[in-house]
């Protein structure tokens, strides 16, 4: 249960950690608050030649907010946002998905951006991020980019980034004051990873409407069905959840989400998309 | 080797260690503070929670590279703290130890629940206790000792 050796430099600015990642062959990780990274070096299941700390940058503590939204810094961690120390520009949404991550001594030290760039499927993020149409600011050897939330997780523990690239920001658009969210998320005991967890936000006024969906075994998805379905919904009945059910389990089918004959896995799915979008249109 | 400074219970620490060297491994075999237990070592137990920067944490999976510059303070690092002593009276009036081993990752939890959250009610308490593991108690006397604990604080006894 101790780490494999490696090696160990403290980036004192971005521009440093982009050159100390891009000088190590691929085989160089971010470290911010080390709380996935953490365990998969002392399991030995991570063994990177390289760890770049970029806890020294204080750029990548700063959260700015504006009028369209907030900016939070990579370094930024769980518990910021559990405790409204970020701005929290959804209403609600990205407090109660911090507040359940993991235990409080680990939302103390993990960072919301890590968290998102470790890429776990089952993680808390993902789904939160890609109901809201979130972004992510990237710098690389090559400059810098945005990534939609959307496009960033591609596989289990694989995202688009490059390799000497990091998260530099998370960009979250603001949610107008009609904006109304649902968060459902299954789990043995609180803290643990997702067995399934649906994220819905339905903004009218800015025709945003969104369904996210993670689980232990795929990347997150959107379902479009779902959000088409909430988005035209006149209130909540039995009939919409037996559709948005259906639906639910269309987008999961066509994504490969799950395994199809796993009835038990659909239904959980299904029933925690149905859940959250039960929240958000009961708001 | 890498440098490494850190304030442990008020006195700094400097030191050339391994990068990958926990900071959980640090305090117990280079400063000798065997009161923080390692168990799991993957971040799931508790058992080696500790404060650092004045919140808890697990030192199990921060490196003691990446404690550079932070305070920490241990089990043994409560010696004029009235809080604590009402948590430690506490947890020997309810009997919320057995064998002692989740203790101090214990009584660093009823620290952060008791201070951060002085209106906890026993469901919350639950709650904020799930990410440290007990195997002996069932965990009703430590529910019992936190709730007698916010009680105690909030009297001032």
């Amino acid at each position: 249960m101790k780490p494999a050796p490696f090696d160990y430099a403290r980036a004192g600015s971005l521009d440093e950690a982009v050159r100390l990642l891009s000088g190590a062959d691929g085989d160089a990780r971010p470290l911010a608050g080390g709380q996935s990274l953490g365990p998969m070096l002392n399991l030995r299941i991570a063994r990177p030649a390289l760890l770049v700390d970029l806890s020294p940058i204080a750029e990548l503590r700063e959260v700015s907010e504006d009028e369209d939204g907030v900016t939070i810094g990579a370094s930024v961690v769980h518990s910021a946002v559990e405790d409204g120390e970020v701005p929290d520009v959804t209403g609600g949404l990205m407090r109660r998905a911090a507040s359940g991550i993991a235990y409080r001594a680990v939302r103390n030290r993990g960072t919301v951006a890590g968290s998102l760039a470790h890429a776990d499927p089952a993680g808390d993020w993902a789904p939160v991020m890609m109901a809201l149409g979130a972004s992510f600011g990237v710098m690389g050897p090559e400059g810098g980019r945005s990534v939609e939330a959307d496009a960033f997780i591609t596989d289990p523990l694989t995202t688009v980034l490059e390799p000497g690239e990091i998260v530099e920001a998370i960009r979250v658009p603001r949610l107008s004051g009609s904006a109304r969210w649902g968060h459902c998320k299954l789990c043995v005991k609180p803290g643990d990873f997702a067995e399934s967890l649906a994220v819905v936000v339905h903004d009218p006024d800015r025709t945003h409407c969104r369904a996210a969906l993670a689980g232990p075994t795929h990347a997150p998805i959107l379902l479009d069905g779902v959000a088409g379905l909430v988005a035209e919904a006149d209130g909540w009945s039995d009939a919409l959840a037996s559709e948005i059910k259906d639906a639910a389990g269309s987008g999961i089918a066509a994504a490969g989400f799950a395994d199809t004959d796993d009835r038990y896995a659909m239904n959980v799915h299904a029933t925690v998309t149905v859940r959250a979008a039960r929240e958000a249109l009961s708001r | 080797m890498t440098s490494t400074t850190i304030s442990v219970n008020g006195r700094t620490v400097t030191a050339d260690v391994e990068p990958r060297l926990s900071l959980a491994d640090f305090l117990r075999e280079r400063e000798g503070l065997t009161g923080t237990h390692t168990a799991c070592e993957h971040g799931v137990c508790g058992a080696c929670t500790i404060m650092l920067d004045g919140r808890p944490a697990r030192s199990c999976i921060t490196l003691a590279v990446a404690a550079n510059g932070a305070e920490v303070r241990t089990v043994e690092g409560y010696g004029g703290d009235e809080v604590m002593a009402t948590i430690r009276e506490s947890f020997k009036r309810a009997h919320a130890v057995q064998c002692g081993y989740c203790t101090p990752g214990m009584l660093a939890t009823a620290y952060d629940i008791v201070t951060r959250l002085p209106d906890a009610d026993r469901d919350r308490i639950r709650l904020e206790l799930t990410g440290n593991l007990c195997r002996c108690t069932g965990y009703i006397g430590i529910v019992d000792a936190i709730e007698m604990a916010i009680a105690g604080v909030k009297g001032g006894s």
